[in-house]
């Protein structure tokens, strides 16, 4: 299966085990959704279960919290990340925050699914990365796949946990994997690691990263799209990395950062989002407080730069294999 | 050829401000039972005259009178007149304890007690409400009892909230009261979407959502509008248009042009006015929305038009943004004497009974703060633990949280150690 297929399963099957879940969001009824995601899934399941949604971001979240309140497990899609922020109120002061300032009385298990992430040509609105706005709130987890195995197993797993969760979908990785080298042929998942998609119910647990490359030379933390190009960039340096790829970004696998990084002495960190406050300076700052003295260089980043995502410069914007490579042979040489 | 003129922007100004003398005959208010009552499969269009004129039942006399009167038994009126005052006396009560430095926060909602009160009643037990911070005639209308309310106020030991929320920004489930937030308007379209899933699952009950004048110009307001209309929630959107928002008058939030009522025309559901001091027109006409969503009819928008006697909160001071006696110019007085003389008038009532119930719920509301005090108060505690304060957070606690909880726990005990050793 390709990404879009292993989600379009995974909704397959949740509407399927559990009548209180339903879907709902711009154009995913009928049409089944502008990235294809949840195409069929009202014909087969009613449109009680699966339902096209005015276009009004804050309000489909504050509808799904509600629904959260009744006792259902809405899953609301938003078609870009870069038009989350209108549900961002809803998302910060009310779904992150309903089971805490209620003292647990009630609760927001709802699933918001948006693709995100560039290299594409989407320009300033249809490229952007904001899941480091969303690791600074308290009380909403981040779970963001790079293949379709775990795309499927870890939306199954956010939307049957108990919190809210912001589910970022790289479409960049939808159709094939991804590694930044944008002028060689677009591969598709066919026969690619991560594709083989079982048809049933399975889970990937949340707050569980997954080591990528096993490696003794230096660690690579990633996600979404930018796992696929920490694997081209080591392949072409030849530097030994080791790569994991977070999988959730909120709670993190802090177990197998510090694993790691203390078995290599040094570390990189990929992401495609904007440097200054983004995640990146999260993890920087924890593998050097918790790694520091068995590290033998400073911490680099590899990110998108602190500029709105551009359309014409999308390649000198892009974190791909040559800068990833440059950030790794620094990190060695430091 | 038009005259060139420069453009003048329009800035809404508040009619009377501090030393003016109100008037307020510019309401051409309609009068009690003139207000048509149609079916509650009425379409949009078929509310226009009730969302630009008014439903009021009680007139100057006290008498119930016209299409809209619900022809509530006694027993239910004097129910409502005990909440009512109840609720007065426990502002009143609250409002001292703040001043006393008990807690830091409060919120009264004098003049006001009709809107939660007689929605309260006109609503069934199962329903959700989805209040604001001045429906606490709510939980009072629906028996919740006074020391759980109280604790949470004073954030001490039996806070259901852990100390975690401000004062009265209650949550009781139990109650069919939601969690309140401080982020204004964010509830009405999550009521809409409780109403939504509550239609889903074919179940029975409705949802209730509340907003002031002031909120109605969030963008969340708009959401909920849209969300019940499309998808015929089966909800109540009840707008108190009290007058003011903070020191801000109705005209900055649009009320200078149009009635809150009439927004819902445009979104094809009906909108109502309703006199929000009459206790018995509130009743009946949320009865009448109640009932349609109940029937499967949808959404309506009820305008309940009143006047905010009180300050703001604790924190504010009317005196500096309008009259300081404006109330006494407000022509639809106060809505416990109006239910009071209305009672009095079906022989159901005097004032020697009016005096003891009054007597007996001070009584109440002074037991039950000097009950809640026993489990603590702000300034003083006890407290619920500091580790409940990492707990909630998420289900279960992930390990960033442990350990920061951890760090906490260090802290503190270095912290009392020291003490200790000063102490010596």
């Amino acid at each position: 299966m390709n990404m879009v297929q292993a989600l379009n399963s995974a909704m397959d099957v949740l509407l399927k085990n559990d009548p209180n879940v339903l879907i709902f969001g711009e154009d995913v009824g009928f049409f089944g959704g502008v990235f294809r995601c949840t195409d069929g899934l009202q014909q087969r399941y009613s449109s009680q279960r699966v339902f096209d949604a005015p276009i009004a971001e804050g309000g489909l979240i504050a509808v799904a919290i509600g629904m959260g309140a009744y006792g259902l497990r809405p899953i609301v899609e938003c078609q870009f990340a870069d038009y989350i922020y209108p549900g961002f109120d809803q998302i910060v002061s009310e779904a992150a925050r309903l089971r805490y300032r209620s003292g647990g009385e009630f609760t927001s298990p709802i699933t918001v699914r948006s693709p995100y992430g560039g290299g594409i040509f989407g320009g300033q609105t249809h490229s952007q990365s904001p899941e480091g706005l969303f690791s600074h709130v308290c009380g909403i987890k981040t779970v963001i796949p790079s293949n379709p195995y775990d795309a499927k197993g870890l939306l199954i797993s956010a939307v049957e946990d108990d919190d809210p969760v912001l589910f970022l979908e790289p479409k960049r990785l939808y159709n094939g994997p991804f590694d930044g080298h944008h002028d060689r042929p677009v591969k598709p998942w066919t026969d690619q690691a991560g594709a083989d998609v079982p048809a049933g119910h399975y889970r990937v647990p949340l707050g569980k990263a997954a080591i990528i490359r096993e490696g003794g030379e230096l660690t690579i933390l990633a996600y979404g799209t930018m796992v696929h190009v920490a694997l081209t960039a080591t392949q072409e340096t030849g530097i030994d990395a080791e790569i994991i790829d977070l999988r959730t970004i909120l709670p993190l696998d802090i177990e197998a950062i510090e694993e790691s990084v203390k078995k290599t002495g040094r570390c990189l960190i990929v992401h495609e989002a904007t440097r200054t406050g983004g995640f990146g300076a999260e993890l920087s700052a924890l593998v050097q407080e918790r790694c520091f003295h068995h590290l033998e260089a400073p911490i680099e980043r590899v990110t998108g730069w602190d500029t709105p995502y551009p359309h014409t410069f999308e390649w000198q914007y892009f974190p791909g294999p040559r800068r990833v490579g440059e950030g790794m042979r620094k990190v060695m040489a430091g | 050829m038009t005259k060139k003129t420069t453009l003048s922007l329009h800035i809404p100004e508040a009619r009377f401000r501090p030393g003016d003398t109100p008037d307020f005959s510019y309401l051409n208010l309609p009068g009690a039972g003139e207000a048509q009552r149609p079916p509650v499969t009425a379409v949009a269009s078929e509310t226009r005259d009730l969302a630009f004129g008014m439903v009021r039942v009680l007139d100057d006399a006290g008498n119930a009178v016209g299409p809209w009167d619900p022809k509530l038994d006694a027993d239910t009126l004097r129910k409502a007149l005990r909440a009512m005052m109840l609720t007065r006396y426990f502002d009143d009560q609250m409002f001292k304890a703040q001043r006393q430095g008990k807690t830091s926060f409060y919120m009264k909602c004098t003049g006001e007690e009709a809107v939660a009160v007689g929605q309260a009643l006109a609503l069934e037990a199962g329903d959700m409400c989805f209040p604001t911070y001045r429906q606490q005639g709510l939980l009072v209308a629906r028996n919740w009892p006074l020391t759980d309310m109280m604790s949470q106020i004073y954030s001490n030991g039996q806070d259901r909230l852990k100390g975690r929320q401000l004062p009265v920004l209650y949550s009781a489930k139990d109650a069919g009261f939601f969690s309140i937030s401080g982020n204004l308007a964010t509830q009405v379209p999550q009521a809409v979407g409780w109403a939504m899933a509550s239609a889903y699952k074919r179940d029975r009950r409705i949802a209730a959502a509340w907003i002031g004048d002031g909120s109605s110009a969030e963008g969340d307001f708009h959401h909920g509008m849209v969300f019940a209309s499309v998808y015929h929630a089966p909800v109540l959107i009840n707008l108190v248009n009290n007058q003011w928002a903070i020191s801000s008058s109705q005209g900055v939030a649009g009320g200078e042009e149009a009635t809150f009522a009439s927004r819902a025309i445009g979104f094809g559901m009906p909108g109502i006015r309703v006199d929000g001091n009459d206790l018995l027109a509130v009743y009946a006409v949320t009865r009448w929305a109640a009932e349609r969503a109940r029937s499967n009819h949808g959404p309506t928008l009820i305008e309940l038009f009143t006047y905010r006697v009180a300050a703001h909160s604790t924190s504010d001071d009317p005196g500096r943004y309008r009259p300081g006696d404006e109330e006494k110019y407000w022509p639809f007085g106060d809505p416990v004497e109006r239910l009071k003389r209305h009672l009095v008038g079906l022989g159901e009532w005097n004032e020697e009974r009016h005096q003891a119930l009054a007597k007996e719920l001070q009584a109440e509301v002074k037991a039950a703060n000097v009950e809640a005090q026993r489990h603590g108060i702000l300034s003083d505690g006890p407290h619920h633990g500091t580790d409940t304060m990492f707990e909630d957070v998420f289900k279960e606690m992930p390990w960033h949280l442990q350990e920061q909880l951890a760090e906490l726990n260090r802290f503190e005990a270095t912290k009392e150690a020291g003490h200790k050793k000063e102490g010596e």
